[in-house]
């Protein structure tokens, strides 16, 4: 378990751009891409504001090339997207050359299909060819087929807002006990009424742009995303004369065991997850020089999550922000596209601002950072904290 | 590395496992083709206040859970790992359906929260008090799989000591309509242990939940060795050459397999991967097959593991899992195989301890 | 509003699926968070959606119905003050 775990490509789809180049531009810029809802017609649309991606289910499956019978759900679209820039930008040409793996994730599947047809599906035969697609794995599956991945470990994680992170994980512990030499790990989900409604009777969504550790906070804003990492173990990296984009470092999966859905006060599962992350990579708290938040700017996970940093981090919290102001909270794809984030940061020694910030939250003292900042990254630290109290934490390096 | 040990074990099906005492000798068969769970008393297990707001696959997860620490002993464990083909689908269904009828208004929050997959995990890490590490797999007839994959390789690079995996699906009335409309689903049976014999299309669902802890220390109670678990999400060579390539890796040959534990479910379209290993590979092996006592679901296959473990500590063979007559005992190495649909196949390799 | 405080324990058993209760075991007066009925952040979820389709009294913060939810009797008073239907 010594062993290397390189990141080689990379490939994102998200309200802010639709590949890499697209959406550190508007990280920089401090462009966001909350606006009013425009692809699902929903009674709350005039309530909520979503983080929605341009193109058209049309244009999806025109890019794919998909035929007029094909039952991809929006979910599997997108994925579909980010994994092929993630192998492209990992110059693989022959996934078959080494033993290459895919590990998804996904929250909502292809509900959004099946909220569509659901009692139309009983009655005639026109959107049948749906029900296949409706469980989480088939995304997941279409997403190997495009890949050329056969024959293999394919699987499907779905933890809730902390999927993506957990798919990096095991991803990395595939790598590291040498049961894989290549593994493509991430995550994706559409926006969906199940979704929307969902938060919806949480109580939890804002009917502003989120504002994460903002004293005012209101709730979040859904989004929906793709992203996709190729991992690879140091023989390929070594065989193949790899350009490594960033190693993963650490990465820990605890629990909140306190309630269903609410984080606990003092975010206890967090501050396990953080802590044996650092363990894992050998770090010492100090060695991390940024957090990408979880921040989803509901009262609850601020609260918890800032409060879990202070315990780890004691009173040399490093710089922290959440990107999700940008792009929405995408659910069982923000551990992905988080990931992304975080790599973007150590590539370009760059800390994004934690947009919308205004005022300083009561319950501690540490402020997130607002404004862009240039500063010398070597270790960027990414938490993603979901439903059932799963806490997660992953840590990216520059060097191994 | 450490090895890898099955220390308890624990069954909700539709036939009468709960109760671990007994094995497979009276048998519940049924004339439809839907099978629902024999339940055990969930109040004898859940309390009320706690118990309200669960459906059967919560219900029966905890059970279940609870079973197989009981069996080892433990109060906690080091990590929950839980496969699920579906999650809470009796609770997704509820949701969508009330978004629908309502047209989004007066909804609940209830549904919603028990939809999320790893509702099954984090109920029991929050019975249980478990902080540790909490992963759900959902991915078809590979779920459970991926849970099993993962404890073990947590417990032999010691990352963990103890493990409660499980595999859990729930019936939901309407996913079902859905599969009998696609013939996923047979059209109709006359008895459930007749399956393999039905030549009709599509499958006799079930639900179900097995657990079990496994643990890098061999205890008196533990059931066997877990050897070797390999997954494909696709077959394109042959059923035959995956099988061999995955028990040479294992360092054993094909004659070393006792038995074969066949995941076949009467599906005529997509039974021909198991009569492949049956009729050629291992026609001089002995074969018991199980889907016509559980039914099809997404984690069928954890009932398969739940067969094996029983059968390696007992080295008895029920009769009714039997699909040749080669021998009743000195059972060493099991070699289990499972796909739904032609996809997602996984050959898992067991051994006597 | 007697009726409605027998009303109101009916709806909160039958919402919150809270099997072994009976409506005599509600008192008016019983806190129904915490050590008393033992009801959560969801159960009151669950009762402002009530508010809502019962009463038609909408409310936007959760943090709102802690107070309003205390017990029975706290629910009545404020529902006969606010309802519109």
């Amino acid at each position: 378990m010594s062993k290397g775990v390189a990141i080689t490509g990379m490939g994102i789809i998200s309200a802010i751009g639709n590949n890499v180049s697209e959406n550190y531009k508007s990280l920089i810029e401090g462009r966001k891409g909350i606006s009013k809802i425009s692809k699902i017609d929903t009674i709350h649309k005039n309530a909520i504001m979503v983080g929605e991606i341009d193109f058209t289910n049309k244009d999806f499956e025109d890019q794919l090339g998909l035929s007029a019978d094909n039952n991809y759900s929006r979910t599997a679209m997108l994925g579909i997207v980010a994994a092929k820039q993630a192998i492209a930008n990992a110059g693989i040409t022959d996934i078959k050359k080494y033993s290459t793996g895919l590990i998804s994730s996904t929250s909502v599947g292809g509900m959004d299909m099946t909220e569509q047809y659901y009692y139309e599906y009983l009655k005639n035969d026109k959107h049948r060819k749906y029900i296949d697609s409706h469980h989480a794995g088939d995304s997941t599956q279409k997403i190997a087929e495009h890949l050329g991945i056969e024959e293999s470990l394919v699987t499907t994680i779905s933890t809730a807002c902390s999927s993506a992170a957990n798919a990096i994980m095991l991803g990395a512990r595939l790598i590291k006990s040498g049961e894989l030499d290549r593994v493509v790990v991430g995550g994706k989900d559409c926006l969906s009424k199940f979704t929307i409604n969902g938060f919806k009777t949480l109580m939890i969504l804002s009917d502003t742009y989120n504002t994460p550790f903002d004293e005012n906070r209101k709730g979040l804003n859904l989004g929906e995303a793709a992203a996709y990492l190729v991992l690879e173990s140091d023989k390929v990296v070594k065989a193949e004369n790899k350009k490594v984009l960033a190693y993963v470092k650490g990465y820990a999966n605890a629990n909140d065991a306190f309630h269903q859905t609410a984080s606990s006060e003092n975010g206890d599962g967090a501050t396990l997850a953080m802590e044996q992350a650092l363990k894992v990579a050998g770090l010492h708290p100090s060695e991390i020089d940024y957090i990408n938040a979880h921040g989803t700017a509901t009262g609850n996970n601020d609260l918890s999550e800032g409060r879990a940093i202070v315990r780890v981090f004691g009173n040399n919290v490093p710089d922290f922000s959440s990107t999700k102001p940008y792009t929405g909270h995408t659910l069982a794809a923000a551990g992905a596209i988080e990931a992304v984030y975080s790599i973007l940061a150590l590539q370009n020694n760059i800390i994004y601002p934690n947009l919308n910030f205004k005022t300083q939250m009561k319950e501690y003292d540490i402020t997130p950072q607002t404004e862009l900042k240039e500063k010398e990254l070597h270790n960027v630290l990414s938490n993603s904290l979901g439903f059932g109290g799963n806490c997660s934490t992953v840590i990216f390096s520059k060097s191994q | 590395m450490k090895k890898v040990y099955i220390n308890s074990i624990a069954s909700i099906s539709a036939q009468k496992t709960f109760d671990n005492t007994r094995f497979l000798e009276e048998i519940c068969s049924y004339a439809e083709t839907v099978l629902p769970v024999v339940s055990p008393n969930y109040k004898d297990y859940i309390l009320p206040a706690a118990a309200r707001r669960m459906a059967r696959g919560i219900k029966m997860g905890v059970v279940a859970s609870k079973l197989a620490l009981e069996e080892a002993e433990l109060e906690n464990v080091d990590a929950i790992i839980i496969g699920t083909g579906m999650g809470c689908v009796r609770d997704s269904e509820k949701f969508v359906s009330a978004i629908i009828d309502n047209d989004e208004q007066y909804l609940t929050p209830t549904s919603f929260i028990q939809s999320t997959h790893n509702t099954v995990g984090g109920q029991i890490a929050l019975g249980i008090g478990c902080k540790g590490y909490n992963f759900t797999y959902v991915h078809s007839s590979n779920s459970f799989e991926s849970s099993l994959l993962d404890a073990k390789l947590m417990l032999q690079n010691d990352e963990a000591n103890t493990i409660l995996i499980g595999g859990v699906d729930e019936l939901g009335a309407h996913t079902t309509e859905l599969h009998k409309v696609v013939n996923h689903v047979k059209k109709n049976i006359e008895n459930s242990l007749d399956i393999l014999k039905s030549n009709t299309e599509g499958a006799v669902f079930g639900e179900g939940a097995n657990f079990f802890t496994l643990g890098n220390e061999k205890k008196s109670s533990t059931y066997a060795e877990v050897i070797g678990i390999k997954m494909y999400n696709t077959l394109k060579s042959s059923i035959s050459d995956l099988a061999k390539q995955f028990i040479t890796s294992q360092k054993i040959a094909i004659a070393h397999i006792d038995l074969v534990i066949l995941g076949n479910n009467g599906d005529v379209t997509f039974d021909g991967n198991y009569n492949e290993l049956s009729s050629e590979l291992f026609a001089n092996t002995q074969q018991v097959y199980y889907k016509h006592l559980c039914g099809e679901f997404n984690t069928a296959s954890s009932f398969g593991f739940w067969l094996a473990s029983k059968i390696l500590k007992n080295q008895h063979l029920p009769k009714v899992t039997k699909l040749n007559n080669i021998n009743d005992s000195s059972f060493k190495y099991v070699l289990l195989y499972n796909q739904y649909r032609g996809k997602n196949h996984s050959f898992t390799l067991l051994r006597k301890c | 509003m007697e009726a409605l405080k027998q009303e109101l324990k009916e709806n909160i058993i039958e919402q919150l699926n809270l099997e072994d209760i009976s409506v005599a075991e509600i008192g008016d007066n019983d806190p129904l968070f915490g050590d008393g009925l033992g009801l959560d952040s969801i159960d009151a979820l669950e009762l402002i959606v009530m508010l809502d389709k019962d009463y038609g009294i909408k409310l936007t913060d959760p943090k709102e119905g802690k107070v309003i939810f205390e017990s029975v009797e706290v629910m009545a008073n404020y529902i006969s003050a606010n309802r519109k239907k």
